[in-house]
């Protein structure tokens, strides 16, 4: 997943072209007013995003160049950029793509064990796709949410203090969920959710 | 439960908007510092209240803030570093979701002081939800004229981004972070020169961690002095620890600089004991990148001293019985963990992590990663405990960016205080090929003299 394959579909003048829905153009051009003028190349990332999120979730060779021209810069300068970060994935993945925290203090309080249930519930290993397309499973480095471990990732929602249980409902929510879910979907965080509240 | 000076409303309905915010006083420092202070006075405040970076190095917020460069005609920059991926580590984010306009208000008086005119927060991509509760913030802030042009009628101007990362734990290194900032792959740069002279576009540029410009609006408030009074010797204020791993109650918390390890760890006001019924076995105390604390040299320094929560007793002795205070990242092991395993997973961290770039870092986490499961699995010798231990000393130090040191330190330390485990990998490889061996069958802390 870190990496591109030249793939009929993931070429230049692949079979799928890729251009910006008019909503995301909108919200790139926003985004590029955030910068000074001759450093419109720094809204490259939130861009990638954007366009990522518009491909189907995830960033296709096509999907690159056009990023590249949007920008005005070079095809390679997206492409460096695009492989050098983990949440930008270079093949197709599926639907709903979980990642869960695999780093130490996740560990601590039980998440190999639930990788691995994950991966026999779902018949896929961390990495891999299921057939259908509808999950990819991803074991990824510390998210920032070790006080609500075990945890998870999946689009722009965090899932804190998971267990076994939690995880079947939460693949049974998804799995009768037909919309992709993005990290860059806004969603409703109530005021007082998320890290575990101090005394 | 000492003083809260970030958290005292958290708990409060309402506090992530704006009128909330102002029901409990908020953006009375920019008010202050806009209409009764000069630029000069607020920096002079942040250097009297001995303020330090609060995302892990410590360095003093007003001196970093002095060393800015001022050159004429050419734009400055105040970059927040919202990029929080230190393992253990979660404290920003509840900052920023939970009381956002505290952010922006520490902000103003920042920018003010250092004649910024445009911020941005860069935050790391996997907080996009909280990269929209902030950019709802400003938005707030902007329309009731706490952001724009001519804020409060005083002729000064700011604008705040929210700039989006996509998943690079390097990007919180801060000239790492400046070139993903400017569209790039997040290597370090080399310093000098520093962002201060040489920052964003090559334009002087501060960069401060979350909570170090939260802590910015009560030192304006209350005024520097007051803040100082709160810690002991150079460590001063409060901190926000994240605590994490075997204790009954994780979560963030704010404590005065000074209270004990042991009040910390056992005080139901805060981790509530450690959890599993099980004995303490080790902690560590700043974040993934610091050295990791046996039980033994927790509660106590090797000098038989109470150890405090402040930057200079959690480093006391030095990395041969001390460690550090680091971002707050506390997390706790008990006699359940297994230290090789978690050792070998810090190494798969920072191998994933490394940007790459240079070699000893590149090729050296990966190299400590492979013997690290081959301990962790039962398929090492003895002799690879040596090898680890030359694979850390040859990194450390020989890198671009601290990286490699946060790389090589975890590695050391557990080695070093805990040798015995990794013997006992390289000798039972059998047993040790069930994961929660420690579980079943604890492995005892030799006894030791740490007295010189």
């Amino acid at each position: 997943m870190d990496r591109h394959d030249a793939t009929p579909d993931n070429s230049n003048g692949g079979i799928t072209p890729f251009t910006f829905s008019g909503p995301a153009l909108a919200e790139c051009r926003e985004l590029m007013t955030h910068y000074p003028g001759e450093f419109s190349k720094s809204a490259l990332i939130p861009i990638l995003h954007i366009a990522q999120a518009d491909n189907d979730g995830w960033l296709s060779v096509p999907a690159m160049d056009a990023v590249a021209n949007l920008l005005g810069i070079q095809y390679i300068e997206v492409y460096e950029v695009a492989t050098f970060y983990s949440m930008f994935h270079l093949e197709p993945v599926g639907k709903h793509v979980l990642d869960v925290c695999e780093t130490a203090p996740c560990m601590l309080r039980g998440s190999d064990d639930l990788i691995e249930h994950i991966e026999k519930r779902l018949g896929i290993k961390a990495g891999q796709t299921t057939p259908d397309g509808m999950f990819t499973l991803r074991a990824v480095q510390c998210l920032g949410s070790c006080g609500g471990a075990p945890m998870l990732q999946c689009g722009a929602k965090y899932h804190e203090h998971l267990t076994i249980e939690k995880v079947d409902q939460l693949i049974e929510q998804l799995r009768g969920k037909e919309t992709r879910t993005n990290y860059t979907d806004h969603i409703d965080t109530p005021a007082e959710n998320g890290t575990t509240a101090s005394a | 439960m000492g003083r809260q000076l970030l958290l005292e409303h958290i708990n409060k309905p309402g506090i992530r908007g704006l009128e909330g915010y102002r029901a409990n006083g908020g953006y009375r420092s920019v008010e202050k510092a806009l209409k009764t202070m000069a630029p000069e006075a607020v920096l002079e405040e942040v250097k009297k209240s001995g303020l330090r970076g609060r995302g892990g190095a410590g360095f003093p917020t007003g001196m970093k803030w002095s060393f800015l460069a001022k050159p004429e005609g050419v734009p400055r920059y105040l970059v927040v570093n919202a990029d929080e991926s230190e393992p253990g580590t979660f404290k920003d984010r509840y900052l920023m979701q939970r009381i956002p306009h505290l952010l922006i208000e520490g902000m103003i008086p920042s920018s003010f002081a250092m004649g910024v005119n445009t911020a941005y927060i860069y935050i790391r991509g996997e907080y996009f939800y909280i990269a929209r509760i902030l950019e709802q913030a400003i938005a707030e802030a902007r329309a009731a004229g706490w952001l724009g042009k001519n804020i409060l009628g005083t002729g000064y101007d700011l604008e705040i981004y929210v700039h989006v990362g996509a998943g690079a734990y390097i990007c919180g290194e801060e000239t790492a972070l400046l070139e993903s900032l400017e569209g790039k792959r997040g290597n370090p740069r080399i310093k000098p020169p520093f962002p201060a002279v040489k920052g964003l576009w090559q334009r002087p540029t501060v960069v401060n961690n979350v909570e170090t410009i939260c802590a910015v609006v009560p030192i304006i408030n209350d005024g520097g002095e007051e803040y100082a009074k709160i810690g002991i010797g150079r460590s001063t204020g409060t901190k926000l620890i994240s605590a994490a791993g075997h204790i009954n109650k994780p979560g963030v918390y704010e404590i005065e600089l000074g209270v004990s390890v042991e009040e910390f760890v056992n005080s139901d006001q805060y981790c509530g004991g450690v959890s599993g019924g099980r004995p303490l076995k080790a902690c560590i105390p700043g974040g993934s990148s610091v050295p990791i604390l046996p039980a033994e040299l927790l509660f106590r320094t090797a000098k038989f001293e109470t150890r405090l929560m402040t930057y200079e007793s959690l480093s006391d002795g030095g990395f041969e019985t001390g460690s550090m205070l680091g971002s707050g990242g506390f997390y706790v092991f008990n006699d359940s963990a297994c230290i090789v395993r978690a050792t070998w997973n810090h190494s798969r961290f920072y191998h994933h992590e490394s940007c790459g770039q240079c070699s000893p870092c590149r090729e050296g986490t990966g190299w400590m990663e492979k013997v690290l499961y081959r301990l962790e699995h039962g398929t090492a010798r003895t002799d690879d405990i040596d090898l680890l231990w030359d694979i850390q000393r040859r990194i450390e130090g020989n890198t671009i960016c601290p990286f490699g040191d946060a790389a090589s330190w975890p590695v050391a330390a557990s080695i070093r205080h805990f040798r015995h485990e990794f013997e006992y990998h390289a000798t039972h490889p059998t047993k040790v090929k069930d994961p929660k061996h420690c579980e079943k069958d604890p492995i005892p802390y030799p006894e030791k003299s740490y007295a010189n």
